[in-house]
Protein backbone atom coordinates (compact mmCIF):
# COMPACT_ATOMS: atom_id res chain seq x y z
CA UNK A 1 0.00 0.00 0.00
CA UNK A 2 1.11 3.77 -0.53
CA UNK A 3 1.51 5.77 2.46
CA UNK A 4 2.82 9.28 2.30
CA UNK A 5 6.13 10.25 4.98
CA UNK A 6 7.29 12.94 5.34
CA UNK A 7 5.51 14.41 2.35
CA UNK A 8 7.15 11.78 0.00
CA UNK A 9 4.86 8.78 -1.22
CA UNK A 10 6.36 5.32 0.07
CA UNK A 11 5.62 2.07 -0.79
CA UNK A 12 5.24 -0.45 2.35
CA UNK A 13 3.54 -3.39 3.49
CA UNK A 14 0.26 -4.07 4.61
CA UNK A 15 -1.11 -3.41 8.59
CA UNK A 16 2.85 -1.96 8.83
CA UNK A 17 2.98 -0.76 12.50
CA UNK A 18 4.26 2.51 12.95
CA UNK A 19 7.34 1.13 15.02
CA UNK A 20 8.06 -1.06 11.71
CA UNK A 21 7.99 2.09 9.58
CA UNK A 22 10.26 4.00 11.90
CA UNK A 23 12.72 0.97 11.53
CA UNK A 24 12.54 0.97 7.62
CA UNK A 25 13.40 4.44 7.92
CA UNK A 26 16.33 4.04 9.91
CA UNK A 27 15.04 5.71 12.73
CA UNK A 28 15.01 3.05 15.11
CA UNK A 29 16.18 4.07 18.45
CA UNK A 30 16.40 7.69 17.89
CA UNK A 31 14.25 10.67 19.46
CA UNK A 32 11.69 11.41 17.62
CA UNK A 33 7.63 12.27 17.29
CA UNK A 34 5.31 11.07 14.72
CA UNK A 35 1.72 12.47 13.44
CA UNK A 36 -0.53 10.76 11.39
CA UNK A 37 -3.04 12.55 9.32
CA UNK A 38 -2.18 15.57 11.49
CA UNK A 39 -3.08 13.42 15.00
CA UNK A 40 -0.34 12.98 17.39
CA UNK A 41 0.64 9.26 17.91
CA UNK A 42 1.89 8.74 20.96
CA UNK A 43 5.38 6.96 21.29
CA UNK A 44 3.68 4.25 23.74
CA UNK A 45 1.59 2.98 20.79
CA UNK A 46 4.14 3.07 17.45
CA UNK A 47 4.05 -1.34 18.29
CA UNK A 48 0.51 -1.36 17.91
CA UNK A 49 -1.08 0.86 15.72
CA UNK A 50 -1.04 -0.23 12.21
CA UNK A 51 -1.21 1.91 8.95
CA UNK A 52 -3.59 2.10 6.59
CA UNK A 53 -3.50 2.83 2.81
CA UNK A 54 -3.29 6.83 2.12
CA UNK A 55 -1.90 8.06 5.78
CA UNK A 56 -0.21 11.07 5.64
CA UNK A 57 2.86 10.97 8.31
CA UNK A 58 4.91 12.99 9.74
CA UNK A 59 8.46 12.33 11.59
CA UNK A 60 9.54 15.20 13.21
CA UNK A 61 12.98 15.72 15.37
CA UNK A 62 14.42 18.57 17.51
CA UNK A 63 17.10 20.34 15.02
CA UNK A 64 19.10 24.06 15.76
CA UNK A 65 16.89 26.89 15.70
CA UNK A 66 16.86 30.57 17.41
CA UNK B 1 49.08 38.66 49.65
CA UNK B 2 45.80 39.69 47.50
CA UNK B 3 43.39 39.18 48.65
CA UNK B 4 40.21 38.69 45.98
CA UNK B 5 36.75 40.25 46.10
CA UNK B 6 33.91 38.96 44.88
CA UNK B 7 31.19 41.42 43.09
CA UNK B 8 29.05 42.06 45.16
CA UNK B 9 26.00 41.52 42.69
CA UNK B 10 26.99 37.95 40.95
CA UNK B 11 26.96 36.69 45.02
CA UNK B 12 23.26 38.42 45.17
CA UNK B 13 20.42 35.47 44.76
CA UNK B 14 18.87 36.89 41.65
CA UNK B 15 17.61 34.35 39.42
CA UNK B 16 15.65 34.46 36.48
CA UNK B 17 12.03 32.93 37.18
CA UNK B 18 9.98 31.39 34.73
CA UNK B 19 6.65 29.36 34.81
CA UNK B 20 8.00 28.93 38.69
CA UNK B 21 11.22 27.59 37.34
CA UNK B 22 14.51 29.52 38.68
CA UNK B 23 17.38 30.04 36.01
CA UNK B 24 20.57 31.51 37.09
CA UNK B 25 21.33 32.60 33.80
CA UNK B 26 19.50 35.32 32.00
CA UNK B 27 21.03 34.97 28.65
CA UNK B 28 19.00 32.40 26.29
CA UNK B 29 20.12 31.19 23.32
CA UNK B 30 19.20 29.45 20.14
CA UNK B 31 21.11 26.70 18.43
CA UNK B 32 20.74 27.83 14.31
CA UNK B 33 23.34 29.04 11.94
CA UNK B 34 26.27 27.54 13.44
CA UNK B 35 28.98 25.74 11.59
CA UNK B 36 28.59 22.10 13.10
CA UNK B 37 26.84 20.92 16.16
CA UNK B 38 30.61 20.95 17.73
CA UNK B 39 30.53 24.64 17.61
CA UNK B 40 27.13 24.72 18.54
CA UNK B 41 28.02 22.86 21.74
CA UNK B 42 31.06 24.73 22.75
CA UNK B 43 29.30 27.81 22.25
CA UNK B 44 25.90 26.98 24.25
CA UNK B 45 28.42 26.06 26.91
CA UNK B 46 30.35 29.42 27.34
CA UNK B 47 27.38 31.62 26.91
CA UNK B 48 26.53 30.16 30.25
CA UNK B 49 22.79 29.29 29.24
CA UNK B 50 20.11 27.06 30.54
CA UNK B 51 17.13 27.72 28.26
CA UNK B 52 18.38 27.07 25.14
CA UNK B 53 15.56 26.85 21.43
CA UNK B 54 15.24 24.19 19.54
CA UNK B 55 13.24 23.84 16.03
CA UNK B 56 11.31 20.76 14.97
CA UNK B 57 11.40 19.57 11.48
CA UNK B 58 11.02 16.67 9.71
CA UNK B 59 13.63 13.97 9.87
CA UNK B 60 16.01 13.36 6.95
CA UNK B 61 15.37 9.71 6.17
CA UNK B 62 17.38 7.54 5.50
CA UNK B 63 20.05 9.47 7.83
CA UNK B 64 23.66 7.58 8.88
CA UNK B 65 22.46 5.56 11.95
CA UNK B 66 25.53 6.95 13.79
CA UNK B 67 25.17 10.55 12.36
CA UNK B 68 25.11 12.66 16.13
CA UNK B 69 21.77 14.41 16.82
CA UNK B 70 21.66 17.65 18.33
CA UNK B 71 20.13 16.57 21.42
CA UNK B 72 23.25 14.57 21.98
CA UNK B 73 25.46 17.43 22.15
CA UNK B 74 22.82 19.59 24.21
CA UNK B 75 21.86 16.57 27.16
CA UNK B 76 18.07 17.13 28.27
CA UNK B 77 19.42 16.90 31.47
CA UNK B 78 21.60 19.93 31.37
CA UNK B 79 19.51 22.53 30.16
CA UNK B 80 15.99 22.88 29.39
CA UNK B 81 14.81 23.13 26.20
CA UNK B 82 12.50 25.47 24.37
CA UNK B 83 11.05 24.04 21.08
CA UNK B 84 10.14 27.17 18.95
CA UNK B 85 8.05 27.79 16.19
CA UNK B 86 9.94 28.94 13.83
CA UNK B 87 8.71 29.31 10.21
CA UNK B 88 4.96 29.18 11.13
CA UNK B 89 2.85 31.45 9.47
CA UNK B 90 -0.60 30.23 11.24
CA UNK B 91 -1.72 29.54 14.28
CA UNK B 92 -2.72 26.01 13.20
CA UNK B 93 0.69 25.17 12.23
CA UNK B 94 2.50 26.96 15.77
CA UNK B 95 0.17 24.52 17.60
CA UNK B 96 0.75 21.52 15.42
CA UNK B 97 4.75 22.24 16.02
CA UNK B 98 4.09 22.62 19.77
CA UNK B 99 1.99 19.49 20.17
CA UNK B 100 4.98 17.71 18.48
CA UNK B 101 7.87 19.02 20.24
CA UNK B 102 5.37 17.79 23.17
CA UNK B 103 5.49 14.19 22.14
CA UNK B 104 9.32 15.12 21.42
CA UNK B 105 10.21 15.97 24.70
CA UNK B 106 8.22 13.59 26.87
CA UNK B 107 5.55 15.99 27.82
CA UNK B 108 7.43 19.21 28.03
CA UNK B 109 5.40 22.25 28.15
CA UNK B 110 7.42 25.17 27.76
CA UNK B 111 7.54 26.45 24.52
CA UNK B 112 8.32 29.28 22.29
CA UNK B 113 5.74 31.02 19.85
CA UNK B 114 5.79 32.79 17.16
CA UNK B 115 3.78 33.27 14.30
CA UNK B 116 5.42 35.18 11.46
CA UNK B 117 3.53 37.27 9.27
CA UNK B 118 5.75 38.32 6.67
CA UNK B 119 9.27 37.11 4.72
CA UNK B 120 10.78 40.00 4.78
CA UNK B 121 10.63 41.30 7.93
CA UNK B 122 9.92 37.90 9.83
CA UNK B 123 7.73 40.57 12.23
CA UNK B 124 5.04 38.35 13.98
CA UNK B 125 1.47 38.03 12.91
CA UNK B 126 0.15 39.34 16.03
CA UNK B 127 -3.34 38.43 15.34
CA UNK B 128 -2.56 34.71 14.27
CA UNK B 129 0.11 34.75 17.70
CA UNK B 130 -3.11 35.66 19.99
CA UNK B 131 -5.24 32.80 18.21
CA UNK B 132 -2.60 29.95 19.06
CA UNK B 133 -1.31 31.45 22.25
CA UNK B 134 -4.97 30.94 23.34
CA UNK B 135 -5.15 27.53 22.10
CA UNK B 136 -1.84 26.43 23.43
CA UNK B 137 -3.07 28.23 27.12
CA UNK B 138 -6.00 26.15 26.91
CA UNK B 139 -3.83 22.86 26.04
CA UNK B 140 -1.76 23.49 29.24
CA UNK B 141 1.70 24.95 27.68
CA UNK B 142 3.83 27.22 29.20
CA UNK B 143 4.04 29.88 26.57
CA UNK B 144 6.70 32.20 26.01
CA UNK B 145 5.81 34.28 23.11
CA UNK B 146 7.75 36.63 20.75
CA UNK B 147 6.10 39.81 19.82
CA UNK B 148 6.93 43.04 18.39
CA UNK B 149 7.89 46.09 20.87
CA UNK B 150 4.01 46.70 21.53
CA UNK B 151 2.82 47.35 24.92
CA UNK B 152 -0.93 46.97 24.21
CA UNK B 153 -0.19 43.79 22.54
CA UNK B 154 2.63 42.97 25.45
CA UNK B 155 0.26 43.03 28.22
CA UNK B 156 -2.95 41.36 26.61
CA UNK B 157 -0.44 38.22 25.82
CA UNK B 158 0.53 38.64 29.61
CA UNK B 159 -3.01 38.23 30.50
CA UNK B 160 -4.22 35.77 28.57
CA UNK B 161 -1.59 33.65 30.67
CA UNK B 162 2.29 33.38 28.92
CA UNK B 163 4.64 32.66 31.36
CA UNK B 164 7.27 35.33 29.81
CA UNK B 165 6.73 38.16 27.31
CA UNK B 166 9.42 38.06 24.22
CA UNK B 167 9.48 41.56 22.25
CA UNK B 168 11.77 41.92 19.72
CA UNK B 169 14.92 44.28 19.79
CA UNK B 170 14.73 44.41 16.03
CA UNK B 171 13.53 42.41 12.93
CA UNK B 172 15.09 39.05 13.06
CA UNK B 173 18.78 38.38 12.49
CA UNK B 174 18.97 41.98 11.96
CA UNK B 175 21.55 42.69 14.47
CA UNK B 176 20.43 46.34 14.92
CA UNK B 177 19.77 46.71 17.89
CA UNK B 178 17.15 48.08 19.84
CA UNK B 179 15.10 50.29 17.71
CA UNK B 180 12.78 52.04 20.28
CA UNK B 181 13.98 51.50 23.89
CA UNK B 182 11.00 53.48 25.59
CA UNK B 183 8.31 50.83 24.54
CA UNK B 184 10.94 47.94 25.57
CA UNK B 185 11.14 49.69 28.90
CA UNK B 186 7.39 50.60 29.29
CA UNK B 187 6.36 47.10 27.97
CA UNK B 188 9.00 46.15 31.30
CA UNK B 189 7.12 48.51 32.90
CA UNK B 190 3.79 47.53 32.77
CA UNK B 191 4.42 43.73 33.10
CA UNK B 192 4.25 40.92 36.04
CA UNK B 193 6.01 37.89 33.90
CA UNK B 194 9.47 38.11 32.71
CA UNK B 195 10.00 40.20 29.74
CA UNK B 196 13.07 38.91 27.70
CA UNK B 197 14.07 41.04 24.41
CA UNK B 198 14.25 38.17 21.68
CA UNK B 199 15.59 38.93 18.62
CA UNK B 200 17.49 41.63 16.57
CA UNK B 201 20.73 42.01 19.10
CA UNK B 202 23.71 42.60 17.21
CA UNK B 203 26.40 42.39 19.78
CA UNK B 204 27.22 42.45 23.57
CA UNK B 205 26.14 46.59 24.01
CA UNK B 206 22.84 45.35 22.45
CA UNK B 207 22.66 42.74 25.29
CA UNK B 208 23.32 45.14 27.89
CA UNK B 209 21.47 47.85 26.98
CA UNK B 210 18.35 45.53 26.97
CA UNK B 211 19.27 44.16 30.84
CA UNK B 212 19.87 47.84 31.53
CA UNK B 213 16.55 48.77 30.26
CA UNK B 214 14.85 45.68 32.78
CA UNK B 215 14.69 43.49 30.95
CA UNK B 216 14.66 40.28 32.93
CA UNK B 217 16.85 38.45 29.98
CA UNK B 218 17.76 38.15 26.43
CA UNK B 219 17.36 35.22 23.93
CA UNK B 220 19.38 35.64 20.85
CA UNK B 221 20.85 32.88 18.14
CA UNK B 222 22.26 34.90 15.44
CA UNK B 223 24.36 37.49 17.01
CA UNK B 224 26.44 34.49 18.23
CA UNK B 225 25.92 32.13 15.59
CA UNK B 226 26.78 34.61 12.63
CA UNK B 227 29.90 36.64 14.78
CA UNK B 228 32.97 35.68 12.97
CA UNK B 229 34.22 33.77 16.19
CA UNK B 230 31.06 32.40 18.02
CA UNK B 231 32.25 30.93 21.14
CA UNK B 232 34.13 34.71 22.11
CA UNK B 233 30.90 35.88 21.36
CA UNK B 234 29.19 33.58 23.39
CA UNK B 235 31.17 34.64 26.26
CA UNK B 236 31.33 38.78 25.45
CA UNK B 237 27.33 38.11 25.88
CA UNK B 238 27.32 36.48 28.92
CA UNK B 239 28.96 39.39 30.23
CA UNK B 240 27.13 41.94 29.00
CA UNK B 241 24.34 40.37 30.11
CA UNK B 242 25.35 39.97 33.61
CA UNK B 243 26.90 43.75 33.38
CA UNK B 244 23.27 44.85 31.94
CA UNK B 245 21.76 42.78 34.70
CA UNK B 246 23.92 44.87 37.60
CA UNK B 247 24.01 48.22 36.24
CA UNK B 248 19.99 47.67 36.23
CA UNK B 249 20.15 46.53 40.11
CA UNK B 250 22.64 48.93 40.84
CA UNK B 251 20.40 52.15 39.48
CA UNK B 252 22.09 54.33 36.76
CA UNK B 253 22.38 58.14 37.50
CA UNK B 254 20.36 60.55 35.60
CA UNK B 255 21.66 62.23 32.41
CA UNK B 256 23.01 65.87 32.90
CA UNK B 257 22.86 68.36 30.39
CA UNK B 258 26.28 69.78 32.32
CA UNK B 259 29.34 68.48 34.57
CA UNK B 260 29.06 68.20 38.06
CA UNK B 261 32.64 67.71 39.35
CA UNK B 262 33.64 64.48 40.86
CA UNK B 263 36.83 66.36 42.87
CA UNK B 264 36.11 68.00 46.23
CA UNK B 265 35.83 71.50 45.37
CA UNK B 266 36.66 72.61 48.91
CA UNK B 267 40.36 72.95 50.18
CA UNK B 268 41.84 74.09 47.10
CA UNK B 269 45.43 75.58 47.32
CA UNK B 270 45.50 77.78 44.06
Amino acid sequence: MEIIVNGKTREVGEQLTAAELVEQLGLGGRRLAMEINREILPRSQYSSFRLSAGDRVEVVHAIGGG
Amino acid sequence: MSTVIQPEASSHHDPLLVAGVEYRSRLLVGTGKYKDLEQTRQAVETSGAEIITVAIRRTNIGQKPGEPNLLDVLPLDRYTLLPNTAGCYSAEDAVRTCRLARELLDGHDLVKLEVLGDEKTLFPDIVQTLEAAETLIKDGFKVMVYTNDDPIIAKRLEDMGCVAVMPLAAPIGSGLGIRNPYNIRTIVENARVPILVDAGVGTASDAAVAMELGCDGVLMNTAIAGAQDPVLMASAMKKAIEAGREAYLAGRIPRKRFASASSPLEGTFF
